[in-house]
């Protein structure tokens, strides 16, 4: 998404032409209702519904994936002319069972004996989004900058190292430590990312290659490593003893959450990404390579600095999310330690539309669905790996709204309704 | 040649240095660089004394080649020599403005035979030469398929991300279908239409909706991963014997061909997937180049507008090319389980990826994708066979190799690379 997203104010045309027909003659002919026809064609046309409406299809995809699998439905669809409604009852209940076994995975478990219980799915959802948040304001950014970043996952992996290396192997005092390790990611990640961002920038040499053979180079470098005494120190399992006491992230609410600082620290990063973008001079530099590389360069704008800048920021924030993710969450490092956070992440900023808030929310959905699929695996026997394909689909959606407008029925923004004008 | 006809000659018909782009350095000294680092790793810090034995038959080849038993030493010295010669030779090339040509390609065959030496230097198994041949055919056909997609796709002007998800979906079908009917060639039928599909959605979201084409390529890639893992996990596992339990792919020598002695086996005693590699990069590479069909997807892949304005349907050929290119990735991927393998999570382990990198490196022509393809296969299956007989590179590092040679290469390290002008960009 090298362009600008859509205007979210959806452009509502007027419903005249401009230059004919006289005021008067207008307000004769315009109907008495026409604000609310204008209401609900900016509601019917928004991006907001759209996001909306592809979540909503991909949950419906999902369900009918769900069902096909299940045992019962299969078992009761051998019948299924003799009694049909057996076949739809056991579609439905479990595709109900695994949704509601979700919701309580990730949001509320109405069924716990305590209030404690019942909140922490949320908070779990929370830890799950941290790294997400991180990583997908990064790479939003350099959606924004015209850049396609494809790292994250690398650079998640190398500031995930970088914290792990100076969380065991230095020892200091009680904050300090884990400001190091912190800082370590952020500069080990920045680097990595701004690899790609200087051979964009001296060779032209595509960042989409770059970062996909940097992502791999990054997980054959730390599982190497973990087979060295750089990160394994003893053991003969490839991973890393447990960072220092010192090095974590304090817990927010205590023993029995999980959830840590790294989430507000997300929040502030949103905040601070959100200034930079859309107030500083180096984001409006940015935004203007992302509109127009070549406009940019004619006013002045040195691209070339703005793709290692971009490069950089990004690789930072996607190593703070590595930093969130093992002094946070995990705190001993493996090579599969960045999971799918960096796929993840280009879900969430595509979905976001690479808007810090549009992020921070995307992030809290697919963290959602990250946090609450064990639950779903163990109560209604559906396999995690159900969420990539709402992901998936989920952002194959958002990508083309002409393609969820034409399934909801929806007008199209391109094509101005208009209102009939009387001859006169 | 009229002298006068020459831009770069002065009226006098002299050489006009400014004229001329300048020389430049930089494959020679490249060159140097690693025939000096070779020098000392594999030459000045060898153990004197030791012997590098290299297996040259099987015992079921019909023409038996005893065991090579080499002093590392003096074998990795002489072909030093050699690599300082080249590098000598490119040093006047370069100086006399010729062509490198095969200097750089003879040359890395040079230190590779030296590495190989010095890393079985007093290994008491030796090198099992056969074995890394074959193994390198067998590492290298679903690269193959997979960077033809991607030739096929991207000379039209659609960027495929999603190989490793046409392979994946190739692999999953064909064991679902050979399993349930038995016959592993009508799996061979299946593999390509699942890499068809996933192609098909590709070109529908790229070319109708308009969609970046590297956004559909990678979300495409985690549908497919995430609809195979949970198919795998629900039907597969519920049925294990009658869906993934995939029958094995018969080889077939070709008598004479497959007798001929080291390459012979690894080449023409393959399963039918081989043979077909070999027709396909043959057949692709004289139609892009030599055929009507393939001077028109490289119009529209170079400039889609002069295209239309002769009357080439830019976007029908943009869908037929990406849907044939991702039924090609689809068919490779039928490699990952035709020794009978069962499918699991994630088969293609990222092969799609290293596909799409051979693909560069072959600067976007198959028989370019099949020479890198044998280039990552071979670093492959030398890295498993090292692996086997104690290896004193570890092997993280030398899987790091793939990716750190497409670096080199897109960043104009190792010469130009300049992919089609129109890749990427909707039409109209």
């Amino acid at each position: 998404m090298t362009q600008e997203p859509e205007n979210p104010e959806s452009p509502v045309v007027p419903e005249q032409d401009p230059g004919t027909g006289a005021r008067g003659n207008r307000d004769a002919t315009r109907p008495d209702d026409q604000w609310l026809r204008d209401a609900m064609h900016r509601m019917l046309t928004s991006n907001w519904l759209v996001t909306l409406l592809a979540i909503v299809a991909a949950l419906v995809i999902s369900g009918v994936l769900i069902a096909i699998a299940d045992e019962d439905v299969r078992e009761a669809s051998t019948y299924f002319f003799a009694r049909p409604l057996d076949t739809v009852s056991a579609a439905w209940n479990s595709v109900a069972g695994a949704y509601a076994s979700l919701f309580r995975g990730a949001v509320f478990d109405f069924q716990a004996p305590t209030l404690a219980r019942a909140i922490r799915p949320i908070t779990e959802t929370m830890v799950a989004a941290t790294p997400l948040i991180f990583a997908a304001l990064g790479l939003g950014m350099g959606f924004r900058s015209g850049l396609f970043n494809i790292g994250a996952q690398g650079q998640v992996l190398m500031g995930a190292a970088a914290a792990t290396y100076v969380g065991i192997t230095w020892s200091l005092p009680v904050v300090v430590h884990v400001v190091m390790a912190v800082i370590a990611a952020m500069v080990v990640g920045g680097l990595w990312a701004g690899i790609a961002g200087f051979l964009k920038a001296r060779t032209g040499a595509s960042e989409v290659i770059v970062t996909i053979m940097l992502n791999w180079i990054a997980i054959w470098l730390v599982t190497y490593l973990l087979t060295t005494t750089v990160l394994r120190q003893g053991g003969s399992r490839p991973i890393s003893p447990a960072v220092g006491e010192n090095a974590r992230l304090p817990l927010l609410f205590g023993e029995g959450f999980r959830l840590h600082w790294g989430f507000l620290l997300a929040l502030g990063a949103a905040a601070l990404v959100w200034w930079l973008m859309e107030r500083s001079t180096i984001g409006f530099k940015f935004r203007a390579v992302g509109a127009n590389m070549d406009a940019a360069r004619t006013a002045g704008i040195n691209v070339n600095m703005i793709f290692v800048f971009v490069m950089v920021t990004a690789g930072i924030l996607a190593g703070l999310g590595g930093a969130a993710q093992i002094l946070g969450t995990d705190k001993t490092l493996q090579a599969g330690s960045a999971g799918s956070i960096g796929f993840d992440a280009i879900t969430v900023a595509l979905l976001g539309r690479s808007r810090p808030l549009g992020t921070v929310l995307a992030a809290l959905l697919f963290g959602a669905l990250r946090a609450g699929s064990p639950l779903m695996q163990t109560v209604s026997n559906t396999p995690i790996d159900i969420v990539l394909v709402i992901q998936a689909v989920i952002v194959l959606f958002i990508a083309a709204p002409p393609l969820v407008r034409s399934i909801f029925f929806l007008p199209s923004p391109d094509r101005p309704r208009r209102v009939k004008e009387v001859a006169a | 040649m009229s002298q006068l006809a020459n831009p770069r000659l002065t009226p006098d018909g002299l050489l006009d240095e400014k004229a001329m782009a300048p020389v430049s350095w930089r494959t020679p000294i490249i060159l140097g660089v690693i025939s000096i680092v070779g020098l000392l790793a594999f030459v000045i810090f060898t153990h004197p004394g030791r012997i590098s034995r290299i297996v040259v038959s099987r015992s079921a080849d019909a023409i038996q080649i005893g065991t090579l038993h080499l002093p590392s030493q003096g074998s990795a010295l002489v072909l030093l020599v050699v690599a300082f010669g080249l590098t000598g030779l490119s040093f006047w090339a370069t100086l006399n403005r010729r062509r490198l040509g095969v200097i750089p390609i003879a040359f890395g065959i040079v230190m590779l035979f030296a590495f190989l030496i010095w890393a079985v230097a007093g290994n008491t198994g030796g090198l099992p030469l056969p074995l890394l041949l074959s193994t390198t055919i067998t590492a290298a056909v679903p690269l193959v398929f997979g960077a033809l997609a991607g030739v096929l796709c991207e000379r039209s002007g659609i960027i495929n991300i999603a190989i490793e998800g046409q392979l994946l979906a190739g692999a999953f079908l064909c064991v679902v279908v050979s399993s349930a009917t038995g016959n592993p060639y009508i799996g061979l039928i299946a593999a390509p239409i699942a890499g068809a599909l996933v192609g098909l959605l590709l070109a529908v979201f790229s070319i109708k909706y308009r969609v970046d084409q590297i956004i559909v390529g990678v979300v495409l890639n985690v549908l497919v991963l995430g609809l195979t893992n949970y198919l795998f996990s629900t039907v597969l596992t519920q049925n294990p014997q009658g869906l993934n339990n995939p029958p094995r792919m018969p080889s077939f020598a070709i008598p004479g061909l497959s007798e001929i002695p080291v390459i012979g086996p690894a080449l023409f005693n393959q399963t039918v997937i081989v043979y077909v590699m070999y027709v396909v990069v043959a057949v692709l590479q004289v139609m892009l180049f030599r055929s009507r069909w393939g001077l028109r997807v490289r119009a529209v892949g170079e400039h889609p507008k002069a295209a239309d304005t002769v009357g080439i349907k830019v976007n029908r050929t943009r869908y037929r090319n990406v849907v044939l290119g991702s039924a090609i990735a689809g068919f490779g991927g039928s490699a990952f389980v035709a020794a009978a393998l069962p499918f699991t999570k994630e088969v293609s382990a990222g092969r799609g990826y290293i596909a799409l990198a051979a693909m560069i490196l072959g600067r976007w022509s198959p028989t370019g994708a099949l020479a890198a393809a044998l280039l990552f296969g071979f670093a492959d299956s030398l890295n498993r066979v090292l692996g086997n007989i104690g290896s004193p590179v570890p092997y993280e590092l030398l899987a790091m190799l793939p990716y750190l040679a497409t670096i080199f290469a897109v960043a104009g390290l190792v010469g130009r690379i300049r992919p089609p002008a129109a890749e990427g960009k909707p039409y109209p």
